[in-house]
């Protein structure tokens, strides 16, 4: 049975719909909020690309049942920054050029967002250890390891 | 708008600048279908000024996320001398822009650039004419800044001149393009335009296109690829909410519902009994089955004197085999589409690599004039070779015909890993004769690959539902680089252009040109060995005297690397740690881009892990558009093929794939990538060659000779796995 969760996006309080208690907060986000800032990758929280922030955590958005957002702080890549006032990982991506096609961008920079609030001050090898689970195939990760490390100098 | 300031602040590294670009996703009328010029030969094909002065660069070479958008940006703008927040980019839209080929090869700046490039300089060629006359001047005596050309008696603009109206003359390609001290945007490491949109989660991707009335589908695959469906149960699915349609054409099953998730759980729930069906070769035994394979064609790329006798005759005599698996494209994002139906004719957004040529395939499926089929270009996750975008477009217009509304499609993650064509099974075997010098005096190799080369992958979609297609295999130009780049005294290279292959073919960045460069090099790397030679100088003995870019770009990964002048293996292997490097070399298709590199490996002789600690590659493809953009590629290269050398392989039951996600089918990770070092060799008067494929080629065989430097064993079979490393230290 559908039903209606009420939590909070990007700030802005939303009332996202469930059609199941399976439906992935993914589809959601996706479809119904139009927040493109994440993508379906695998569907197994294996790849990362569907990252985003659930009270503060950086977790799988297609493993996420809808209605286990409710009551909670959602932020996804749109909302993590602006170019107007950028993320510190998002400005150092950009001065990086940390990005091929990007796919992969909500897991890496939801991911070492997260990171960095938790340890704002991490080596290089805790950077790749936190960043195993996502998955890039363009050859990014050289760039994205620079990205952080400025992100976590600046 | 301030040009003066807007230049600067294009060029300031770094900075956080979006400069707007257009790729096409605001539906256009069908007017427009068939207004605009897409001959190859025409200036209005590849640009338009409008009354203000705006450029619009129409380009049949999309960005399949390599940045080259910002590259044919740079080569308009400054052969224009406009600035490049005045330049919009339209690509791969087959109603707005020319065929220019696919998106494959290494050819985007080669051929692609290399032609907006003329048509670019035509037009200032004309505009310099044309304000000539209204200032009264000779053309050489104006000069052009931010689009106005300025000359002793005045000043006109190109909005002036032409602005609005088409650009009616034909592209010379004689036209004279700028000198190099002229450019100032060109061979520049301007930032890339698309990369702030994609930092804030604003780019729109093929996946995010949103129609009115759109529905969603999923496509129900076989469970075994020959299967066919023996019943359906359509009522399996009336139960969930939102199931607006099952559709089945032949073998083609898919399900049509009102929202994405409705569509996920239809397809998951459908009742479909297919045949059983078991014809794949055992996996084991995959070498076995392709030099069992009939052989269609026997191509001979390269024969000087008699290697075989040379060989015969030799002091001492090498072979090997080498072979490379079959391999997924297994893209990021899982392939998407949206197709549309209205009035008769059908829209289909696509991240396709080669829309024209789906435009073909479309109307081949669906007996339709390609004249009602538009296929526009947008993004999807990086794509490096035809991999299942054209099938899930195919797929997209057949169920958006059954349903009369719009369809976004997307495949699942196994559908991808299971269903996207694959680079196939490539083997080599090779034989050498060394004299008592250890010079190479014959040299023979032998290829077994799939026969075809690019052209149109069959879509699966068409084979499922028993709908036409051309029926032919097409794993690209997968021949080339079997020839050496050496001067051996006799050599012959031949391949065995195999009748067919388990999975559907296609090409995957570098086909063909990486397992036969993988082969020579380590091959050339064991010659090398057994004459007690450094693997560099080695070489270097067989580098044409009338080549030295070749010579370059060897001597400088030497220098860069600080490579220690010695032969392989090192000479100490007591640790339980062993270190070692290889180098590689490439002459793209013996034609074009240079390419050499060093790795640096970590084995552990007790567990077989081999840890790439660093990577240098040196690369000469003549004048670059933007470095930045190069060195980007060098280093995708290098990280995509070391995943692909160490961790990924394809398997296959007698029935499916199996390696279905990426526990079954893994990637490399981060932890995983080693520091990479690359130095680019800047030639701005040499004319432009690719770098979206050249470094690949260079990557396993550096690997494997960096293996075989640190522990004496020679490692042939990708991927190089700990069971295999350990296998082969044990054997040794």
């Amino acid at each position: 049975m559908s039903e209606n969760v009420q939590t909070t996006v990007n700030g802005r309080a939303v009332t996202l719909r469930a059609e199941d208690a399976d439906m992935p907060l993914l589809y959601a986000l996706r479809n119904e909020l139009g927040l493109t800032g994440l993508h379906y990758g695998c569907g197994l929280a294996q790849c990362g690309a569907c990252t985003v922030h659930l009270d503060g955590e950086a977790v799988r958005s297609c493993q996420v049942p809808a209605v286990q957002a409710r009551g909670k702080r959602i932020v996804t890549l749109e909302g993590l920054g602006t170019p107007e006032r950028p993320h510190p990982v998002q400005k150092a991506f950009i001065e990086e050029q940390a990005v091929q096609c990007g796919y992969c961008l909500p897991g890496m920079i939801m991911q070492s967002a997260a990171l960095l609030a938790r340890n704002p001050r991490p080596t290089e090898a805790q950077i790749r250890e936190e960043l195993a689970g996502v998955i890039c195939r363009c050859g990014t990760q050289p760039r994205v390891i620079a990205a952080v490390l400025r992100a976590a100098q600046a | 708008m301030n040009a003066v300031l807007d230049r600067r602040a294009i060029l300031k590294a770094g900075g956080a600048l979006t400069v707007a670009f257009s790729v096409g996703l605001a539906p256009r009328g069908a007017a427009a279908w068939t207004e605009k010029p897409v001959a190859t030969d025409e200036v209005a094909t590849f640009l338009s000024i409008d009354a203000h002065g705006a450029v619009t660069v129409h380009i049949g070479k999309v960005d399949l996320g390599t940045g080259v958008r910002t590259g044919f940006m740079q080569i308009a703008a400054d052969e224009l001398d406009v600035p490049m927040a005045r330049v919009t980019v339209i690509e791969g839209d087959t109603a707005l822009t020319p065929d220019q080929g696919p998106t494959y090869g290494s050819l985007s700046i080669q051929n692609g650039g290399v032609q907006l490039r003329a048509a670019c300089a035509t037009a200032r060629r004309e505009l310099l004419r044309l304000a000539a006359e209204r200032l009264r001047a000779e053309p050489a005596s104006l000069r052009v800044e931010d689009g106005v050309v300025i000359g002793a008696q005045g000043r006109v603009s190109y909005a002036e001149l032409v602005g609005g109206r088409a650009l009616d003359l034909k592209v010379d390609t004689n036209a004279p393009i700028k000198p190099p001290e002229a450019r100032r945007i060109v061979g520049r490491a301007v930032p890339r335009v698309d990369i702030p949109d994609k930092v804030f989660g604003r780019f729109r991707y093929v996946y995010d296109v949103r129609r009115d009335g759109m529905l969603h589908g999923r496509t129900v695959f076989p469970p075994a690829l020959g299967a066919t469906v023996e019943t359906l149960d359509e009522g399996s699915v009336r139960g969930i909410p939102g199931v607006v349609r099952v559709v089945r054409e032949g073998n083609y099953v898919g399900v049509v519902a009102e929202t994405e998730w409705a569509a996920i759980k239809a397809a998951r729930a459908l009742s479909v009994r297919w045949s059983s069906w078991a014809g794949l070769p055992e996996q084991a035994r995959i070498w076995e089955h392709v030099r069992a394979t009939p052989v269609a064609q026997v191509q001979v790329t390269s024969d000087r004197g008699n290697p075989g006798e040379a060989i015969r005759g030799a002091a001492k005599t090498l072979s090997a085999t080498y072979d490379f698996p079959i391999h997924s494209h297994a893209s990021m994002g899982p392939s998407c589409a949206v197709a549309e139906f209205a009035g008769g004719r059908l829209t289909v957004w696509t991240a396709s690599q080669a829309t024209h040529n789906l435009r073909k395939q479309l109307g081949l499926m669906l007996g339709m004039p390609i004249e009602q089929i538009r296929c526009i270009y947008l993004e999807g996750s990086g794509c490096y070779g035809r991999n299942g975008h054209e099938d899930a477009a195919a797929d997209a217009a057949l169920l958006a015909r059954a349903v009369g509304r719009p369809v976004r499609l997307q495949w699942m993650r196994q559908d991808e890993h299971a269903w996207d064509p694959k680079g196939p099974p490539h083997l080599v075997d090779l034989r050498a004769g060394l004299d008592a010098q250890g010079n190479i005096v014959g040299w023979e190799s032998e290829a077994f690959i799939p026969k075809g080369a690019g052209g149109n992958v069959d879509l699966t979609t068409a084979e499922l539902a028993g709908l036409p297609r051309e029926n032919q295999i097409h794993p690209g130009n997968i021949i080339h680089n079997l020839a050496v780049p050496y001067t051996f005294p006799a050599v012959k290279t031949t391949c065995h252009r195999l009748d067919s292959t388990p999975f559907r073919p296609s090409w995957i960045r570098t086909p063909g040109r990486m397992q036969n460069t993988y082969a020579n090099e380590a091959f050339i790397d064991e010659c090398a060995a057994a004459a007690g030679a450094d693997p560099i100088a080695y070489r270097l003995r067989y580098l044409p005297a009338d080549d030295p870019r070749g010579r370059e770009v060897l001597e400088r990964v030497a220098r860069l690397a600080n490579w220690q002048t010695r032969p392989s293996p090192q000479s100490d292997r007591s640790g339980e740690i062993l270190r070692g490097r290889g180098v590689s070399y490439c002459k793209y298709e013996l034609v074009r881009t240079y390419v050499a590199g060093v790795a640096e490996v970590e084995v552990n002789r007790r567990t077989g892990a081999i840890r790439v600690t660093r990577f240098w590659c040196t690369h000469d493809c003549g004048q670059m558009i933007n470095p930045d953009g190069v060195k980007a590629q060098v280093e995708g290269n290098i990280v995509h093929t070391l995943s692909r050398t160490f961790k990924e392989e394809l398997t296959f039951s007698r029935s499916a794939v199996t390696s279905v996600d990426w526990s079954t089918y893994q990637v490399i990770t981060m932890p995983e990538v080693p520091e990479i070092i690359v130095e680019l060799i800047d030639r701005p008067t040499e004319r432009p060659w690719g770098s979206g494929e050249p470094a690949a080629a260079i990557v396993p065989s550096a690997v494997s000779n960096a293996i075989f430097d640190a522990t004496g064993v020679r490692m042939r079979s990708i991927p190089y796995t700990p069971a295999k490393m350990r296998a082969a230290i044990q054997g040794a």
